[in-house]
């Protein structure tokens, strides 16, 4: 229990990926669904950059012209992260495009309602 | 375990990044939560920040609490879930 | 019509046109259906979603069983912010100790997504391409999928936007667009000296823009902004990208034979190839966070 608290920022991450993907099984509403995948990305970054953090060292960027290793923080997680956050921001954007053409298309953001509507129109 | 003000501050915002996660699930109205949602990103940044970690600090800024939101508010807009545009 | 006993037959005759049983037809008319078998048949989701109670319950069940098991995985994580961690390897002190005089960025982590993995990057900057297509392809908005009725909103919209004066909005953009786009720019291009870079600069620029056509309506962003130079730069920043990082691939695997003046580290123009690609990225993410706001409002770019 006590490594969990000393973990902190690892297990706030386990704790939000629970919610956001909670938030991706209850939700009805489309657009809470995508709130609660952009919550679960953030917790998998957060998870990453916790892990590249070193206690008393600063952010990789050359000062005082101290080229040493055990100086600056692990870079690695920071690239990745960096990658991440870009690409998570085109799905958003695509899939609330598709939210558009959903609504467009059966009124409505409801997923049960959606499924039902969908199911009906194809009995037709 | 140390107990300096730092970490003590950075315990706090987890804190907070966890309850603007739970309010963006319960909360009812969608105009909420996407504000919500932005106020989480701005958390974000500000930890990016205490992980020394700046580039992602101005990313999250500029991308989470900027332009995704924006497409949301857009979003909101299109299938008629604003007060005072037209409701659906 | 004789009658036709071999297989061969039959089959040439069917061939023919002539009207004839093929041992399948006789098959699929004599078969049993297969009796779907009580025992083994999984409840249905649907029949779970419609209990709306077990259905949350399962919900929560499930989510809290994977709760549980990354709970007990982080309490036997090592230790936050200790420099013996297994993360902290050698990939690390290489990236730090031969970084600037390897890529000459004072920036490690620039450095690192511009020149050690520049080809992760490129991708990247196609994944965002590839987006703004998918978003243009959804929600284009031309005479084929438009209905009455939204094309009537849509009238309604332009007429009370005609009317809206906007005063605090535009007099805000008027003296904040400036400033913010300034300010995109100059991360971009210190992007190998201090935090940013491409994809962080991209996404300011890309937003004052978005402030600008707030305010100012789309027509006046249109000005320098079209469909067509919107197709000309991000297609021409993928491939001056393309070219710039594919020259391994020209003049043998690593860099052999063929290195770039990395100049002095600190300086504006060093880190070879990493200021022109940075001004690339920066261009394209621009270019599509506007695209994504200019589809979302106007269904054209």
């Amino acid at each position: 229990m006590t490594h969990l608290l000393i973990n902190y920022y690892e297990a706030a991450s386990v704790i939000l990926f629970g919610i956001g993907f909670m938030n991706l099984l209850l939700q009805n509403n489309l657009i809470k669904k995508f709130i609660g995948l952009n919550i679960m990305d953030t917790a998998v970054y957060l998870f990453l950059a916790a892990q590249g953090y070193i206690t008393n060292r600063v952010a990789p960027i050359l000062t005082h012209g101290i080229v040493d290793a055990d100086y600056y923080i692990n870079p690695v997680p920071a690239g990745l992260v960096l990658t991440g956050i870009v690409v998570s921001v085109s799905v958003t954007a695509f899939s609330l495009a598709l939210v558009q053409r959903l609504y467009k298309h059966y009124g409505t953001l409801n997923m049960d309602e959606i499924m039902r509507l969908s199911r009906e129109r194809e009995g037709e | 375990m140390n107990w300096e003000i730092s970490t003590i501050i950075q315990m706090l915002m987890v804190v907070f990044l966890i309850a603007c996660a739970i309010g963006v699930s319960v909360t009812k109205n969608l105009f909420i939560a996407v504000i919500i949602f932005m106020g989480y990103s701005s958390i974000m940044a500000i930890i990016w920040v205490f992980l020394q970690s700046p580039d992602l600090a101005i990313t999250e800024a500029a991308v989470g609490a900027g332009v995704s939101s924006v497409l949301f508010f857009l979003t909101l807009k299109k299938v008629h879930a604003l007060k005072g545009t037209r409701e659906g | 019509m004789h009658k036709k006993n071999t297989f061969l037959q039959k089959l040439k005759a069917w061939v023919n046109g002539e009207d004839t049983l093929l041992h399948a037809d006789e098959y699929i008319a004599k078969r049993k259906q297969p009796q779907p078998k009580q025992w083994l048949r999984s409840p249905s989701v649907e029949k779970i979603k419609s209990n709306r109670a077990l259905y949350s319950f399962l919900c929560v069940l499930v989510a809290m069983v994977f709760i549980t098991i990354m709970m007990v995985v982080v309490s036997e994580l090592p230790t936050f912010g200790n420099a013996s961690n297994p993360g902290n390897n050698e990939v690390m002190e290489r990236y730090l100790e031969k970084g600037i005089e390897e890529t000459g960025a004072i920036n490690f982590v620039a450095g690192m997504i511009l020149d050690y993995r520049a080809f992760d990057t490129f991708g990247e900057s196609n994944v965002l391409f590839l987006a703004v297509i998918c978003v243009l392809m959804l929600l284009r908005r031309d005479s084929k999928n438009i209905s009455a009725a939204e094309e009537k909103e849509i009238a309604e919209d332009e007429a009370l936007d005609a009317v809206d004066h906007k005063s605090i909005l535009q007099v805000g953009a008027k003296y904040l667009s400036p400033v913010i786009i300034l300010y995109g720019i100059y991360v971009i291009l210190n992007g190998h000296l201090s935090p940013g870079g491409g994809f962080s600069g991209g996404s300011i620029v890309g937003g004052g823009l978005i402030l600008y056509a707030a305010a100012f309506g789309h027509q006046s962003v249109q000005r320098f902004l079209n469909f067509r130079t919107f197709t000309w730069i991000s297609v021409g920043c993928l491939l001056t990208y393309f070219a710039c990082k594919s020259y391994s691939f020209f003049t043998g695997a690593n860099h052999v034979g063929y290195t770039i003046p990395k100049g002095i580290p600190g300086h504006i123009l060093s880190a070879g190839f990493i200021l022109p690609l940075n001004i690339c990225v920066g261009l394209i993410v621009a270019c599509t966070m506007y695209g994504f706001y200019a589809l979302f409002t106007k269904g054209d770019i």
